[in-house]
């Protein structure tokens, strides 16, 4: 975060925080107002959702084998032979509510907001924001608009594809490379599992999607000083969005029902 | 007509505009020249609302412009054409794509008429068969008349030129210089001009103004500001290195 000519680092945070906070309300505003945008938002939902269907993927299968192996280790560790089959349900909470949805939400802002930041930014370094307006179509509307609609919507679907990934390979590295017994793992799975722990990680995809966006387009739309501009913004809008992934996530969790 | 009072604009602790006074009849054509950075193109962006001033008003056909924003000041920002200085076209569309861009929004043509009003538009600025090349396809004087296409596609009745005719070859150039003149005689355009070149500020000007260090400080007709006693605007319009403007 850069210093303010004339105020502290704090002064600086919060100020850009408002910026923040000024375009997502803007942008909240314009999403029920006529007429949409309609061919930006279907573009970017190809965008988001192709663009990172196979890292999605890559991420979710080895995150389900690697939670799948330590929970493996747990209950051989310390609740003996034979109790690694209730490994199951833990697997499935801790990928559904936790690691699925942050894999996403981190991959999601290093491929799609960082490509926001930069293809924004260079439009306003050469003035093609400016020229939009001029031409009729409000920036916010032609280009924040559909973005965060679309990450909006395509990080919960992303999610949940990533959850049954994540969850079909935990099963695999337990029941197929570890022998652990399938019909026990998979009852148990269904038993606890529950519907509100797969809704409560979309909710919080949901939520990222809106993070990774705004942010997105923000450093894009203030993004100043050639080349180089673009390239701090493009960095700065993944290193703000995924932190400000892992902190919502966080709140989130502590104030979502159980 | 555009009334300009008292407009005032800075970066930072950089005043450009600091007390800009200028009026602008309905059909005028007015040409403003200046230093390369004393805040031209601001001024554009001002009138068009890209840029909000700081103090100052903007009236267009006798409302004050420059308190709106948003969806406000895009109803009246359809009145106004603009041809940026570096064209600004977008540049993942092809050229008829960004022709077409103001006909969508701004009139109610079907895709047909759209059509012809492009290749008409190209026409004017003597540009043929070019619609499906994208801007990177296209040399520098082609993109500025690309962005002049645009701009007047959409018959704008306030249309603002930053530098036509820079980047362009001498008789292009002048084929500008005579579509400006068209625009004005035909439609009845308002215009603003801004450029370096005082043969084809001669040529299309009703009246010039100097913008310098933040106001207007010459306002006349080209033959007035040739015969300007002020040493700043004789300096300029000669390109003398000698003389009371030292900060170049
Ligand atoms: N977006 C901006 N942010 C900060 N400063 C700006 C911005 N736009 C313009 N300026 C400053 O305003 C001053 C005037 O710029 P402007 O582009 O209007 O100059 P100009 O008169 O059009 O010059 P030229 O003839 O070279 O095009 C410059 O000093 C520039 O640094
Ligand atoms: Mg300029």
């Amino acid at each position: 975060m850069s210093r303010d000519r004339n105020g502290s680092l704090l002064a600086g945070f919060f100020r850009q925080m408002g910026e923040v906070w000024i375009l997502f309300a803007e942008t909240f505003r314009n999403l029920f107002r006529k007429p949409w945008e309609r061919k930006n938002f279907l573009q970017q939902l190809e965008e988001i959702g192709a663009r990172t269907l196979p890292v999605v993927s890559l991420t979710a299968a080895f995150g389900g084998l690697v939670f799948g192996l330590q929970t493996y280790v747990g209950f051989h560790r310390y609740v003996g032979q034979g109790s690694e089959a209730y490994g199951g349900p833990i697997i499935s909470l801790g990928l559904t509510k936790e690691l699925i949805p942050i894999l996403v939400g981190l991959m999601v802002a290093g491929r799609v907001g960082s490509s926001m930041a930069a293809e924004i930014g260079t439009m306003r370094i050469t003035e093609q924001v400016d020229a939009l307006f001029t031409l009729g179509a409000d920036p916010n509307r032609y280009l924040v608009v559909p973005r965060t609609a679309a990450a909006f919507l395509m990080l919960p679907c992303l999610t949940l594809f990533g959850d049954i990934i994540g969850i079909i390979c935990g099963m695999f590295y337990n029941v197929t490379i570890m022998g652990v017994n399938g019909k026990v793992y998979l009852r148990n799975t269904l038993l606890y599992l529950q519907f509100w722990d797969v809704v409560s990680g979309l909710i919080k995809a949901a939520v990222f999607g809106i993070i990774i966006a705004v942010i997105g387009c923000w450093q894009g739309l203030k993004a100043e000083g050639g080349a180089e501009g673009v390239g701090r913004a493009t960095t700065r809008a993944v290193v703000i969005a995924s932190i400000c992934i892992l902190i919502v996530n966080f709140f989130i969790s502590k104030f979502l029902p159980g | 007509m555009i009334g300009i009072v008292d407009l005032h604009k800075s970066f930072g602790s950089k005043k450009v505009l600091n007390g800009v006074n200028l009026e602008i009849p309905k059909g005028e054509t007015m040409v403003v020249i200046g230093q390369s950075g004393s805040g031209k193109s601001v001024l554009l962006k001002l009138l068009i609302g890209v840029m909000t001033p700081d103090r100052g008003e903007i009236r267009i056909d006798g409302m004050n412009v420059a308190p709106l924003c948003g969806e406000e000041r895009l109803r009246v920002t359809r009145k106004f054409g603009m041809l940026f200085q570096a064209a600004a076209l977008f540049d993942s569309m092809t050229v008829a794509q960004n022709v077409a861009f103001g006909l969508k929004r701004y009139t109610d043509l079907g895709p047909d008429e759209i059509a012809g009003r492009v290749a008409d538009s190209l026409a004017k600025v003597g540009l043929r068969g070019i619609e499906r090349l994208m801007p990177h396809e296209l040399s520098g004087g082609m993109k500025k008349r690309v962005g002049l296409a645009r701009a007047i596609a959409y018959g704008p009745e306030i249309i603002l030129y930053d530098e036509p005719s820079t980047g362009i070859d001498p008789i292009r150039a002048d084929a500008i210089n005579e579509l400006i003149v068209l625009l004005k005689k035909e439609m009845n355009v308002t215009s603003v001009v801004i450029t370096h070149d005082m043969v084809s500020a001669t040529k299309v000007a009703d009246r010039m103004a100097m913008l310098y260090e933040g106001r207007i400080i010459a306002l006349g007709t080209p033959e007035e500001i040739k015969n300007s006693a002020d040493p700043i605007v004789q300096q300029f319009i000669h390109g003398r290195a000698e003389g009371p403007i030292k900060n170049w």
